[in-house]
């Protein structure tokens, strides 16, 4: 629980991530006593589920490879169904400084999203060439249609308050640039407030970056395509129910003010 | 021999190919409609096929050869968007159940000294 007594829960979707796992999972643990992990092993052929439940995580084990969003949405399952107030998603391949969720958790305040984003002052991490300019272009469109400035919208380091939890509990897309672009574009295109924060972000640890000029031309026009799908798709009705305006919102809203009051009296 | 034991033999196959499919629940009914239409039209045409020369003027189209190739392209392509459709749907139900499953995993692994738990603690 943090200080003023809200539930965290951090996801780390993995998939064959043994290697580096209980280092990030023991780092999050020393700098972050106060949250709760849970590492979705995402059909992984490795030990990653192994090595998280001796590091002392909890673990959902998907029966195989679902993809980055189908990890995800799974983690959010879990939240809701037991009862986090916030949901953290934390790449499990080391990249993400876990020194920044609490600056993450003091703006979730006045966003339901925020997004730990390079480019933002924080960080020498630079692009070039075709994958910049599809950065520059994502984060031309998603600033428009947040109303907020975005300046890495395809960063996997985010975390949401309850209600989105449950929206993105029962929608969030499993496809290409699904978990971060189309899931980002979906919530705000529904009314849930996103903001970012500048954070730096770490070499992986596992893995490296695809850096070649023809990989970088496909992801522009993916990541092209991926948007205008985002914004012309219909999102289901009942996910509205969720969101800012709703009666279910407004009751969210009243319960953290009665939270924090009691906080602050306490 | 004649085209048209040729075609009347095509089309007789093809039905009770269909409905063999059929017999032996091999087709989902929803999709058995289709086929069946499909046979049932395919089979006439190949006893009579002199029949699709005049359905093909009646309709402004100048040669049946020309009307069979466009309703089979027109047909194909419904076919298998219908199919890409029934995949996604799958795909969205099979991602549900695998998440219904890892989550089920969890709770047990959280049983104390559950019979399941001992493998993922």
């Amino acid at each position: 629980m943090t200080p003023d007594g809200r539930r965290v829960l951090i996801i780390l979707p993995a998939w064959n991530e043994a290697d580096g796992l209980s280092a990030v999972l023991g780092e999050i643990k020393q700098q972050l006593p106060y949250v709760e992990t849970l590492v979705v092993d995402d059909g992984s052929a490795d030990r990653t589920a192994e090595v998280a439940a001796a590091a002392g995580s909890a673990v959902a084990r998907l029966p195989f490879n679902l993809g980055v969003g189908g990890a995800m949405r799974l983690g959010y399952r879990y939240a809701r169904e037991h009862g986090y107030d916030v949901a953290v998603q934390v790449d499990a391949d080391g990249q993400h400084d876990p020194a920044y969720v609490p600056a993450l958790l003091a703006h979730l305040g006045e966003a339901d999203l925020v997004i730990g984003a390079r480019f933002d002052g924080e960080g020498e991490y630079r692009a070039r060439g075709p994958r910049r300019w599809a950065m520059a272009l994502l984060s031309v469109i998603l600033s428009r249609l947040t109303h907020t400035r975005l300046t890495d919208t395809t960063s996997g380091f985010r975390a949401c308050n309850r209600p989105l939890i449950e929206f993105f509990a029962r929608w969030y897309p499993v496809e290409y640039l699904g978990d971060t672009v189309e899931s980002l574009v979906g919530a705000a295109r529904c009314g849930f407030a996103v903001r970012q924060v500048p954070v730096a972000m770490r070499a992986r640890t596992t893995g490296r970056p695809s850096a070649s000029t023809v990989k970088a031309m496909i992801y522009l026009v993916r990541a092209g395509l991926v948007l205008l799908l985002a914004v012309i798709r219909r999102m289901p009705g009942e996910l509205k129910e969720l969101a800012p305006g709703s009666p279910s919102y407004a009751a969210y809203l009243e319960e953290q003010l009665a939270r924090r009051q009691l906080a602050t009296e306490g | 021999m004649q085209l048209s034991t040729l075609t009347s033999i095509t089309g007789i196959v093809v039905l009770a190919y269909i409905l063999e499919l059929l017999r032996r629940q091999q087709l989902r009914e929803k999709y058995a409609a289709i086929w069946l239409c499909i046979g049932v039209v395919v089979a006439p045409l190949g006893f009579f096929p002199s029949l699709l020369d005049s359905t093909a003027r009646s309709v402004g189209v100048a040669s049946g050869v020309s009307l069979v190739l466009f309703a089979g392209f027109v047909l194909v392509l419904l076919v298998s968007l219908h199919l890409s459709w029934e995949a996604s749907r799958l795909e969205a139900k099979t991602r549900t159940l695998a998440e219904d499953v890892a989550l089920i995993r969890s709770r047990l692994a959280e049983l104390p000294d559950g019979a399941e738990g001992g493998e993922a603690r």
